[in-house]
């Protein structure tokens, strides 16, 4: 299958952008960012708190498969609907730092959009920790895909 | 427990799969890994051989201790460096894509 998601990381720098497109309306993809409930059922995660406007803030919660529960939060420093919206994001209790989150939303056509989310560490090492997290994370993920699929072969 | 080189092998393991997420993050002598598990420090040390023979782990000498990190040179064997950062968010984006649609035609 095609990963739709394109990753720049380049060597040495301490940002990050991630780019896709969506065959959706620009409006419902800005959605899918701002209503509670519809973020906790594609994000998997609970989420306590969701200001969206200039200065409010965020917080979210998910449970491992061991079911401990890990929280992120930021504060939402620009908000301006179907357009962009920029804050901080950080993990609760981890040593991984803040990270500023610049979103980008553009409309292709009526029925396409694009996203573009450009993320800033403090420092290189720090972005390359989050890469290899996620890398370790996608092993995971792909490895309990790779179960399940198994388990219906049986 | 058996001792396989195969690095598919030593990543179908939870317990070696959260060691390699450990040390993603920072080298660590074994003691300090076999800390976070409840298991004993030599079925730790046991996991850690495994992964050391695949080589997804290196070994450092620093002074008398022994650092274990990890070697993503090995772990590209598995997938390329990016791709399942990519995928993880590429799942993520697939899955608020179905439910917009969905949310699109109620």
């Amino acid at each position: 299958m095609e990963i739709r998601t394109k990753i720049k990381a380049e060597s040495g720098k301490q940002d990050l952008v991630i780019t896709r497109q969506f065959d959706l309306p620009l409006d419902l993809l800005f959605k899918a960012y701002v209503e509670a409930d519809i973020v906790e059922q594609w994000m998997g995660t609970k989420v306590l708190k969701l200001e969206n406007k200039k200065h409010g803030s965020y917080q979210f919660e998910t449970t491992d498969p061991q079911g401990n529960k890990h929280r992120f939060n930021g504060t939402i420093h620009d908000f301006s609907p179907n357009k962009k919206i920029t804050r901080t994001f950080e993990f609760e209790n981890m040593p991984f730092g803040v990270q500023l989150e610049f979103l980008a939303f553009e409309k292709l056509s009526n029925d396409k959009c694009k996203l573009t989310i450009h993320t800033l560490y403090e420092t290189g090492e720090q972005r390359d920790q989050m890469l290899k997290m996620g890398m370790t994370q996608g092993i995971n993920m792909a490895h309990n895909r790779l179960e399940e699929i198994v388990k219906q072969i049986k | 427990m058996e001792t396989r080189r195969d690095v598919f092998q030593a990543i179908a393991d939870p317990t070696r799969r959260a060691i390699l997420t450990l040390v993603a993050l920072q080298a660590m002598t074994p003691g300090a890994i076999a800390d976070n598990f409840d298991s004993s420090r030599q079925t730790i040390s046991k996991h850690i051989q495994i992964l050391t023979e695949c080589q997804l782990l290196k070994q450092k000498e620093a002074g008398r201790e022994i650092y274990y990190h990890l070697n993503p040179k090995k772990m590209k064997e598995i997938a390329d460096w990016l791709t399942p950062f990519a995928k993880m968010w590429d799942d993520r984006f697939n899955k608020l894509e179905a439910i917009m649609k969905k949310y699109k035609n109620k």
